[in-house]
């Protein structure tokens, strides 16, 4: 394998990520998203961003605990959250309200529902932005402390996910409690947690 | 399904139903689970015969129905409505039921009477939607009108759609309708109804009492705290570039015949 092949592998691991939006696509197209196609592909796409979001934030408790070191992901997964949440807003405000920019813009003043979920997706921005090697070098250590932003945005995800449900359920509860020990897990002292082995 | 002896009622105007494969699969029955395709999918355990209705509180002459003899009564008659759920989507639905009034004056309420309070099933070992613990909905379900509202002579209990006894995800074996209201004060199901002399509570209110009021008049002038309710979706379309959004008409369409009964209250308030 050529050497450029060798370090870029990870590359197709973007639009193997991109095969649930397609499939949704596809299957929109096709009549299997039921009675209500615009509502399934919105709530899809907006799980997938939520998915990604828990998996890029779960790999480094995951380190911390189990000693298997899948960081090189973080890019990828979150990468993938933001692309999703763009389709996701996307969906909300091309396909559900066809650009009407009356409802938007009252939904976006008065829905606290909405301004959570596109406060989550802002503050994903500057992270997409600044998901580069160039960026890491330049911004140094505030790179990290830039990159704690992931930690809000899942939260208000995380509320505005659960908000989308009328109560809370089996679909919803897991995605949840994951939330909540990724987040509580970073709470753990360190001294209790050993090396990892 | 069975099919059921009908004629056509008033009010069904020149609406085209929604296909009824989307009517009976595209259901909010939590009874049978959350998402819109469960009730289809989870509801074949469900004996809806044989069923007794039963009317009281003040009543003169209380009624026990069998249910089976009402689903042959010549009363049945056809009524195409709009369905608005309190989502933003809406159908066409042709329903096949009795108003509820005639119904009611068979029971002779009482003078006292105000309200009317409406009690659905349980029985966890059908309905599956009942073990579900983390949804913090008590069961049964439980609907109120104002007596006004239930002698209104749009108010019907349907027992059938598209001319066949009502399939279990859409409320067998009777449920109520409502059509200038979101479709969450249709009980479905239904044991019980009592007339009250004060407002019964309601299991939508009581979970979100911000969210979803004892009226629930359609509104497209009172918004849901997290959504519009200026538009809706139309069901139907089964095509991702193809749906469409509709606007929301006040009191669903019906107005004309139910704007009077809410003359001089504040429907932002009493929402």
């Amino acid at each position: 394998m050529p050497g450029v092949l060798k370090r870029h592998w990870r590359l197709v691991l973007y639009p193997v990520g991109m095969i649930p939006a397609v499939w949704l696509v596809w299957q929109g197209q096709h009549g299997a998203l039921g009675a209500d196609p615009v509502n399934v592909f919105e709530r899809s796409l907006g799980l997938w961003a939520f998915r990604f979001l828990l998996a890029c934030l779960a790999l480094a408790p995951l380190r911390r605990f189990t000693g298997l070191n899948l960081l090189r992901y973080r890019r990828l997964t979150g990468l993938l959250a933001f692309f999703y949440a763009s389709l996701h807003l996307l969906a909300y405000v091309g396909l559900d309200h066809g650009f009407d920019w009356s409802v938007l813009w009252s939904d976006m003043t008065h829905r606290y529902f909405i301004i959570l979920g596109m406060s989550a997706l802002v503050l994903l921005i500057p992270l997409a932005l600044t998901s580069n090697a160039l960026s890491m070098r330049l911004l140094k250590r505030r790179w990290k402390f830039l990159h704690r932003l992931i930690y809000p945005a899942a939260i208000l995800a995380g509320i505005h996910f659960f908000l989308s449900f009328k109560t809370l359920n089996s679909v919803s509860a897991p995605y949840l409690a994951a939330l909540a020990l990724i987040l509580l897990s970073r709470f753990l002292p360190r001294s209790r947690i050993g090396n990892g082995t | 399904a069975a099919t059921l002896q009908t004629h056509p009622g008033p009010y069904s105007g020149n609406l085209t139903p929604t296909p009824h494969e989307d009517v009976t699969h595209y259901n909010n029955f939590y009874e049978f689970g959350m998402g819109k395709a469960d009730p289809a999918t989870q509801s074949q355990a469900f004996h809806p015969l044989p069923w007794t209705l039963e009317i009281t509180g003040l009543v003169r002459r209380p009624v026990r129905l069998d249910v089976e003899q009402l689903l042959r009564s010549p009363a049945i008659e056809e009524r195409i409505y709009r369905m608005r759920c309190v989502e933003a989507w809406s159908m066409v639905i042709p329903w096949d039921g009795i108003p509820l009034a005639t119904l009611l004056k068979d029971a002779d309420p009482d003078p006292r009477a105000t309200h009317v309070a409406f009690e659905s099933i349980v029985r966890p070992s059908e309905m599956p939607g009942q073990n579900e613990a983390l949804s913090g909905i008590q069961w049964p379900y439980v609907e109120g009108l104002r007596l006004d509202e239930a002698m209104n002579p749009l108010t019907l209990l349907a027992l059938g759609i598209y001319g066949e006894t009502l399939p279990n995800q859409n409320g067998a074996p009777l449920r109520l309708v409502v059509p200038w209201k979101y479709g969450f004060k249709g009980i479905k199901s239904i044991q019980r109804i009592s007339l009250l002399d004060h407002e019964p509570p309601t299991t939508w209110n009581r979970l979100a009492p911000d969210e979803y009021g004892f009226y629930a008049n359609v509104n497209p002038q009172v918004d849901h705290p997290r959504w519009s309710q200026a538009t809706e979706r139309v069901i139907g379309a089964h095509s991702l570039f193809g749906a469409t959004r509709q606007p929301t008409l006040m009191f669903n369409g019906y107005g004309e015949q139910v704007a009077d009964l809410y003359r001089g209250m504040d429907l932002r308030k009493n929402f």
